[in-house]
């Protein structure tokens, strides 16, 4: 039987030939595809040297970059798997364990940890953010476009960071909760501001996807946050999605809705292709 | 919803985790996405020893009417224990070892 995988080798002189001739064939005709996902260790908020997951293509590039904000439960398998999927498509993608100094443990004890202690601090993450921001733009295949997406307290951190770091190409809010707080009380020393405060100095396009189904953030949230981007003219898009709440896109939970889901990721990655692919990547890719 | 919306219990026991027994004294108990339970949100119970630095936990997440079945049952078993045992009034727990 020919294979057409990459492995040479024989078993007896004239099979061997023949198989070598088709894998020659077979690979000539073929376009190869790698990604390399790894933990590697970045330097976060007032240097902190942390781990991360970094999933990106192989191949010389020029790749674009993607930081990806983990959700408020941590540094899960689905995180990951969301940042092979970017890799997937065409961008180096870093997750940092936004966690990492309240380690070690197993994520969920980790995240556990953190919940009970109120959770991170803004500044911390917005640290964390830049840092691993400049790991990508730092790496020699890089072309210098770095994105942000998030989900849930991630897409609340993408919102933060859109409004926060100078130099972020687009960024992905994925049904961020808390970006409006009606309750003064909610923020205190760690979450000193209510992100939609800061809107104003968002230099960023933004792309904004929710469940109509969500509570946090619910329809009213949605409009109003909209409505202020709209009013402050700001480079937006919002898309909101029936018959689905928080976490859609979330394949290892039961709020995981297919259809959406598969809409809302070919809306992520058209809007980073279009925002942080130069002309070279786009060749690359 | 990704909250950090903890409720603290204070309290008085053992609870046996990966590396076995361990004294406990806080529960930390929240209303939130689950880790692992193939639930939207599920109420979440971590039981820690806090003073000793609360780096082993002892976790549940159960889904909204299993905790509330729960606190039946505890309350009911707490009653029938009472019952046949009679009521412990003690001001403080006391050590078992």
């Amino acid at each position: 039987m020919p294979r057409f995988g990459g492995v040479f080798c024989t078993v007896n002189s004239t099979r061997g030939m023949y198989n070598r001739a088709v894998d020659i064939q077979a690979r000539n005709s073929m376009t190869y595809e790698g990604m390399l996902a790894e933990t590697i260790a970045f330097r976060g908020h007032k240097g902190d040297v942390g781990e991360a997951y970094y999933a990106r293509p192989l191949g010389g590039g020029p790749w674009p970059g993607v930081v990806l904000i983990h959700h408020m439960p941590g540094w899960d398998w689905w995180i990951k798997e969301a940042t092979r999927t970017l890799a997937y498509h065409g961008f180096a993608t870093i997750s940092p364990h936004l966690y990492f100094r309240d380690g070690p443990g197993s994520p969920d004890d980790v995240g556990a940890r953190v919940r009970a202690a109120g959770g991170g601090a803004d500044e911390q993450v917005i640290g964390d953010v830049a840092g691993a921001m400049e790991f990508l733009r730092a790496q020699p295949y890089a072309n210098g476009k770095v994105g942000v997406i998030g989900f849930c307290s991630g897409g609340r951190h993408t919102y933060l960071v859109a409004c926060s770091l100078p130099d972020i190409d687009a960024a992905v809010d994925c049904w961020g909760g808390n970006v409006i707080v009606n309750d003064p009380k909610q923020l205190n020393a760690k979450r000193p501001v209510a992100p939609i405060d800061l809107t104003e100095k968002m230099r960023c396009p933004l792309l904004g996807l929710f469940g109509n189904d969500d509570e946090n953030p619910n329809r009213d949230q949605v409009n109003r946050t909209e409505a202020l981007l709209k009013k402050l003219g700001k480079n937006y898009e919002f898309h909101r999605y029936d018959g689905a709440g928080h976490a859609f896109f979330n394949a290892a939970r039961v709020a995981y809705r297919p259809e959406q889901a598969l809409d809302g990721w070919n809306k992520v990655f058209a809007f980073f292709q279009m925002h942080l692919t130069t002309p070279a990547a786009a060749r690359a890719a | 919803m990704c909250s950090y919306i903890v409720e603290k219990a204070r309290l008085f026991g053992s609870a046996k985790g990966p590396n076995g027994w361990m004294r406990i004294d806080t529960a930390n108990v929240y209303y939130d996405h689950p880790f692992h339970a193939p639930l939207d949100h599920a109420l979440g119970i971590d039981f820690i020893n806090e003073a000793e630095g609360a780096r082993e936990r002892v976790a549940v997440e159960l889904s909204a009417q299993s905790a509330r079945d729960l606190v039946e049952k505890i309350l009911a078993a707490l009653a029938s224990g009472e019952s046949a045992h009679g009521k412990f009034t003690a001001a403080a727990p006391i050590a078992a070892e």
